[in-house]
Order: structure tokens, then C-alpha cells, then sequence
């Protein structure tokens, strides 16, 4: 379709409102109908002498994707035309804010910038268990609505591993936008969900400073700058920024793929648990690596082409799951516990990206409590950190793999299920609750209401004097 | 109409019977046998059966490599091949090796072109192996779908945004769009001798109103088919091959 259609004009059902946008791809209209009851719009590729093959493609990637993803983080498809005939594209219309309208307000403020990234975070995670990859994430294509949530947009040079990637060879190289494209998306790499986490980063980096890492370049080499060029470190831009937040940044976007966050859940996670973030060197940057570490880079670099990534998305997330193992820390030596740490133990040793959250849950205690430290709220919190600590070092694993957490509440089990859900964790391992003397202060129905609620699996653990002490 | 493609069988009956079990459950219209009905297994006269009546209900047949030896010396064929055309030809009655003789090499009905190997020369078994390969075998096809055997493995070959053909390795069970404005071609995999080291015969379904196209791997009893082709005194390699060895 060439020229823009008529408010009032109906095509296939669908009645045409408003044009939203004209552009050099096509046209976006508002649409109404029965077809759903939530409000559509529909997209329309420009076709016709002059027009560029990638538009078409694109268009035609966006539809195959947007009909397979399930997602609250992705606009619901309504229906697509025949791509011979008349080719359009009618989708939930998502009342929210671009992302890009704030970049101009950057640097953003803390608390804000790190609401943001867990959004886009969790966005990019929902897509990525899908064997979905979006590879254009800036701030364009994110959109977030008046509830916080980030919904991810244009799916043009998306990739899904279940399905034909339509970019062809000789347009895979550089395709993308310049300040936010991987370095493997330079090389040509198009199935590695972590180009969505360095996209991500380049992004929160921008917000919080107001700069891009990478700056905007507009020739391939200029592009492959980014395969070892350190970024100037954030706090050098922005000096209030916390350690932290400097670390999460700089590892999002590290030049290799291998040492970044090996989902967007663990990212999501870090944003959402500052006190858990596990400082390396990257945290104390102030100034760029010299030249020699540069050169060392670049080097590096030059044999980094045609490198091999894994397997799909979803395979690659199996490898980098989030295991919470509910852990009763007042009985630390019994049976139960040991059963515990070695069912988790042989879970994490098989996935070479699994991150470990040690948790427990107690009963809130009143702030006032207590007139020595052992007594009060901070002082028992402390207390019940360090046995969590303990518990899990036998685990072995490196600090920023594991984390610990004390939920304080009165409905357990809800605590534990909701914790689990928001922070996407992929298991959880939970005793199984046969002590006349409640489990983790859980008692049967605690253990029960995990395994019957939560949204991901849940492996209950039985001590080896579980048939004995059995109560039925 | 949704069309089951049943490719490179090699007288596994096993295989074939799990395959069309499963075709039923996909709401078939109709079966198209891409070629190979026979060779490297044990089962030949009950595959040719099997296959025959469904032709006299309405099945496409066509002729493989492997069928033609029977009739016609073929040089491309190995010594351990040929010596299995040599067996099965005494297991089959003159009427089987009639059918065989009168399968057609090509066949175009419902926008697609069914053919066992190349479409542009389906009597001298080209494989169709790589992206050039199937460039031509789409071009001589003229047809929306090329749907071909011959090479064993899955695989779907398609026009991207580029010059040259891309080539898809399919996911068992995924619906993958192959729309009515550009051509493709597909291998099914082979129902009766898979050899990508899973044991799982292969086959897939053409659903031409939706234009997707659905690859399939279906476990059956590999061991007793296996077991078979040793107590045949066939070539041990043929049977192992079942087990998904080398």
C-alpha cells in the first residue's frame, strides 16, 4: 500500500481511525472492530518500486513472531493480511509513555533509572523463555505503561529461534541501531538473548548519564570499536551514582557475551536487590583501561570472529536459572537440611549459569522490640543472614552467584511464591514439612501451598529420616 | 488440504506404521510417499503393501534411488546397498515390482512439486544438500513448495532478504510459515532411516490453506527393526544405523 488509507474505510473487518504515523516504512493507523475488545491499531508496510527489501522482511518477521509470543511485556496480535495480497499487521494499541521521551530528561533519578531497567529487564526475560530474541531494544522500542510495566515494540529484526530468520546473510552485519548493537550483532551473531542484555545496559547507561558508551557511530569500524573499547565508566559522568549500579551497567555491557548477566532475570534481579551486588573492579572504575589493556583488547578481539555462540534462548536460559532453596535456619545440622543443600548442590552443578538465592522467611518483627541488638527487628535480620550464609557455603559457589535473603511475613508461603514469581526463579527447593516441629517455622501446609501455588517448579526434599518421622 | 510427507521409508514397516499412526491424529487429506520405499531395511514386501493400497485410496507415490535399482543397474549406489536391492528383489512378488516400476519421478498437484531428489533432473538423484542445490531444484519446480527427499536430514530452504537461499533447521512440532509470496523447498527427513543420531523417524505435513509447514519426529521401535535387518543377514551397519550409531 502506497498511499494512506481514509479515516472510516473498513478492510477485512477492521474499521481505519486516525494515522499515528507516516513514515518512510509505512503507515500506523488506529483501528476499531470486533475483532477484539481492547484497543488495535494497525501497521502497513509501504510496498511498491523503491521501497527497501528489509522493510517488507522486517514487517513480515514482526507478524511471524508477534503471532507466537504470549506476553503481557509484548503487544497482543490481533491479525495480519496476506503478505500477496494486502499486507497489514493489527495489534493491541498500548496506552504508555516511549521510553525515548526520557532519555531527554537524563541523567534520570536513581530510583526511577533502576524501576526502568527492571521493567525492561523483566520484558526482555518474558521474551527470551519464548526463544525470542528482540536485538533493536533502545529506547525507541520500549514503551512503558502507567503501572511501571515495559512493553517491548517493533520486532523487525527480531529473531526466534523456532522459525525461519528471514535477514539474510549479506544484511546481517551491522544491522541494528549503532549506539545499542552488541558486538556480536557486529559480527554478524543473531541467536545470543544476551545482545538484548547489552542493549539494555547501553541504554541504562544512557539514562543515567545523559551520554552513550559507544557514542553513534556511522561506519563499521566504528561499530567494531565497541568489540574492546572500554566505555568511560559512569561514575566518571555521573558521580552520585552508587557503586553499584556502576558494576550492573559495566557488566551489562561487556564486550564478551560471557561476562554479562547470562539472563535478563539475573539483571532484574541485581537492579531489584542492590545490597546483593557483588562489587568487582568494574564498580571502582574512575577513568578508561590505559592504552596497553586496550591493545591487549583489541587483540583479543581480532579472534573473535565467526565465534560460535549456544544454543536457542530458551536452551541458553536453562543454563542461567534462578534456584531459591527455602532454608529453615533454625535447624541447621538436622537431616532435612543436608538433604536440602545436596539436592540443591546437584541442581546448580549441571548449569553453569544458575544463581543461587538462599531464603527464609520470618514472622515481622515490631521495630521497638527488644532492648539488646540479638533482640531486635535489624538484629535478628542480621542473625538469620549469617546462618543463610553459612548454610550455603558449602555450596561453593562464587559471591556474585549466590545471594541471601530474609523475608519478614505473616503469610508465608505467599511471601515465598511471590518472591519466587517476581524475581522469574526457575525452581525452588523446599523441605518437606514431616517434623511435628514446623519446617523453616512452615508447617505442612506452608510446604503444601508452595508446591500447589507457585509459578515455577518446586522440588521438595525429603531427609533421610523422613519415612520414620513421617507423621501419616 | 494438509498433506503428510513420507519420505526415504528403506523397508522400515515400523517406522512407516508409527508414522502414519501419527499422520491420523493431524487431520491428513492426503499422503504424498516421496520416494525409497525400499533398500537398507528388512521389511520390503510389507512397506510396498502398506503403501499401495493407500495409493489405490488416493496417495502420491513416487520413485527413489534404491525403487529404480530394482529395475535398472544404478552405479551410485554402494556395494552394501546394492547387495540389499539383490535380496529384497527375491522378497518381492512380480505384482510389487510392477508398482515399483510404474511410480512417476515428479509430480505437481496442489501448488507443490513432489519429487524425491532434484526437481530439475529427478532421474539422475541430485541431492539437494546445499543452498545452490536447492535454488535449482526451486527454479525447475515451479511450483510454491518443493518437497523433496533423498537427503536424509530436515530441512526447510527458503528466499530471505538476500540473493542466495537460507537454509532452516526445523524444531519437531513448531508450525513454520511458508507464505504463498515467496518458494520453498523442503527435505522431509527420512521416515525409515534417520541419521542425524536420533533414533525417531521423521516425516512432516504440508498444510497448503494456512501455508505452514510442520516437521515431526515420531519414536517407534527402532530395536526390533534393527533386529530385523541382523537376523536378515543384512549389513550390520544398516541396523546400527536404526540405533542411531555410526
Amino acid at each position: 500500500m502506497e498511499t494512506r488509507l481514509e479515516p472510516g474505510r473498513v478492510l477485512d473487518g477492521f474499521t481505519i481511525g486516525d494515522c499515528v504515523h507516516d513514515g518512510g516504512m509505512g503507515f500506523i493507523y488506529r483501528v476499531t472492530g470486533p475483532q477484539a475488545d481492547f484497543p488495535m491499531m494497525m501497521k502497513m508496510p509501504r510496498i511498491g518500486q523503491g521501497q527497501p527489501v528489509e522493510g517488507i522482511v522486517g514487517f513480515e518477521m514482526e507478524v511471524m513472531l508477534l503471532e507466537r509470543i504470549r506476553s503481557p511485556h509484548v503487544p497482543r496480535f490481533v491479525a495480519a493480511g496476506d503478505l500477496s495480497q494486502t499486507p497489514y499487521l493489527v495489534t493491541e494499541w498500548i496506552e504508555g509513555r516511549l521510553l525515548e521521551d526520557l532519555v531527554g530528561q537524563a541523567p534520570l533519578p536513581l530510583e526511577q533509572l533502576v524501576a526502568i531497567g527492571a521493567a525492561v529487564a523483566d520484558a526482555l526475560e518474558s521474551l527470551h523463555q519464548q526463544d525470542a530474541i528482540h536485538l533493536d531494544v533502545k529506547p525507541d522500542n520500549i514503551l512503558l505503561r502507567p503501572d511501571g510495566r515495559a512493553v517491548l515494540i517493533d520486532f523487525g529484526l527480531s529473531h526466534h529461534a523456532r522459525l525461519p530468520d528471514l535477514l539474510a546473510e549479506e544484511m546481517r552485519r551491522a544491522v541494528g541501531s549503532a549506539p545499542y548493537i552488541s558486538p556480536e550483532q557486529v559480527l554478524g551473531v543473531r541467536n545470543d538473548p544476551r545482545s538484548d542484555v547489552f542493549a539494555l545496559g547501553v541504554t541504562l547507561y544512557e539514562l543515567a548519564t545523559g551520554e552513550l558508551p559507544f557514542g553513534s557511530p556511522s561506519s563499521v569500524s566504528g561499530l567494531r570499536d565497541r568489540l574492546w573499547l572500554e566505555p568511560r565508566p559512569p561514575r566518571a559522568v555521573r558521580p552520585d551514582l552508587p557503586a553499584w549500579l556502576q558494576e550492573i551497567i559495566l557488566r551489562a555491557i561487556e564486550p564478551v557475551a560471557a561476562r554479562r548477566y547470562p539472563s535478563a532475570a539475573q539483571f532484574a534481579f541485581d537492579l531489584r536487590h542492590p545490597d546483593q551486588v557483588v562489587l568487582t573492579d568494574r564498580a571502582d572504575r574512575q577513568g578508561r583501561a590505559g592504552v596497553f589493556t586496550h591493545l591487549k583488547r583489541w587483540f583479543r578481539a581480532a579472534g573473535r570472529e565467526g565465534e560460535v555462540m549456544a544454543g536457542a534462548p530458551a536452551r541458553q536460559l536453562e543454563q542461567a536459572p534462578i534456584v531459591i532453596a527455602a532454608v529453615d535456619v533454625a535447624h541447621l545440622d538436622d537431616d532435612l537440611q543436608r538433604a536440602l543443600q545436596a539436592a540443591v548442590r546437584r541442581v546448580i552443578e549441571h548449569a553453569a549459569g544458575a544463581r543461587l538465592t538462599a531464603l527464609t522467611v520470618i514472622k515481622p518483627t515490631a521495630a521497638f522490640d527488644g532492648d539488646t541488638l540479638e533482640k531486635t527487628a535489624s538484629g535478628i535480620h542480621l542473625e538469620h543472614l549469617v546462618r543463610l550464609r553459612h548454610w550455603a557455603e558449602p555450596m561453593n559457589l562464587p559471591p556474585e552467584r549466590l545471594s541471601v535473603h530474609v523475608l519478614e511475613a505473616s503469610d508465608k508461603a505467599r511471601a515465598l511464591i511471590d518472591y519466587a514469581q517476581a524475581n522469574h526463579a526457575s525452581l525452588i527447593v523446599i523441605g518437606a514439612a514431616h517434623y511435628s516441629e514446623p519446617v523453616l517455622g512452615l508447617g505442612r501446609s506452608v510446604t503444601t501451598a508452595v508446591v500447589e501455588q507457585a509459578s515455577c517448579s518446586v522440588y521438595v526434599v525429603k531427609g533421610s529420616g523422613a519415612v520414620l518421622a513421617a507423621q501419616d | 488440504m494438509r498433506i503428510a510427507l513420507l519420505s526415504d521409508i528403506h523397508a522400515n514397516i515400523e517406522a512407516l506404521d508409527a508414522c502414519l499412526r501419527h499422520a491420523k491424529q493431524q487431520a491428513i487429506g492426503r499422503i504424498a510417499f516421496l520416494g525409497d520405499l525400499i533398500g537398507y531395511g528388512a521389511d520390503p514386501a510389507p512397506v510396498i503393501e502398506r503403501v499401495g493400497n493407500l495409493v489405490a485410496e488416493g496417495a502420491i507415490a513416487l520413485k527413489g534411488n534404491h525403487d529404480e535399482a530394482l529395475s535398472r543397474q544404478d552405479p551410485s549406489l554402494t556395494a552394501e546397498a546394492l547387495l540389499v536391492i539383490e535380496w529384497t528383489r527375491d522378497r518381492l512378488a512380480a505384482d510389487q515390482r510392477a508398482f515399483i516400476d510404474g511410480l512417476p519421478l515428479i509430480v505437481h498437484e496442489h501448488d507443490a512439486c513432489f519429487v524425491h531428489a532434484s526437481a530439475d533432473a529427478p532421474h539422475e538423484w541430485r541431492y539437494v544438500s546445499d543452498d545452490g542445490a536447492a535454488a535449482r531444484s526451486i527454479e525447475a519446480a515451479n511450483a510454491l513448495w518443493c518437497l523433496v527427499g533423498h537427503v536424509h536430514d530436515q530441512i526447510l530452504y527458503y528466499q530471505g532478504a538476500g540473493r542466495r537461499l537460507m537454509a532452516f533447521a526445523p524444531s519437531p512440532g513448531v508450525p513454520v510459515p511458508v507464505g504463498r509470496h515467496r518458494r520453498w523447498l523442503a527435505v522431509a527427513g527420512s521416515v525409515g532411516q534417520p541419521r542425524d543420531g536420533n533414533t525417531a523417524a521423521a516425516y512432516a505435513v504440508l498444510d497448503t490453506g494456512a501455508a505452514s509447514l510442520t516437521f515431526f519426529r515420531v519414536p517407534y521401535d527402532h530395536p526390533a527393526a534393527a533386529a530385523k535387518i541382523r537376523a536378515a543377514g543384512l549389513p550390520e551397519r544398516f541396523a546400527r544405523r536404526l540405533e542411531g550409531l555410526k
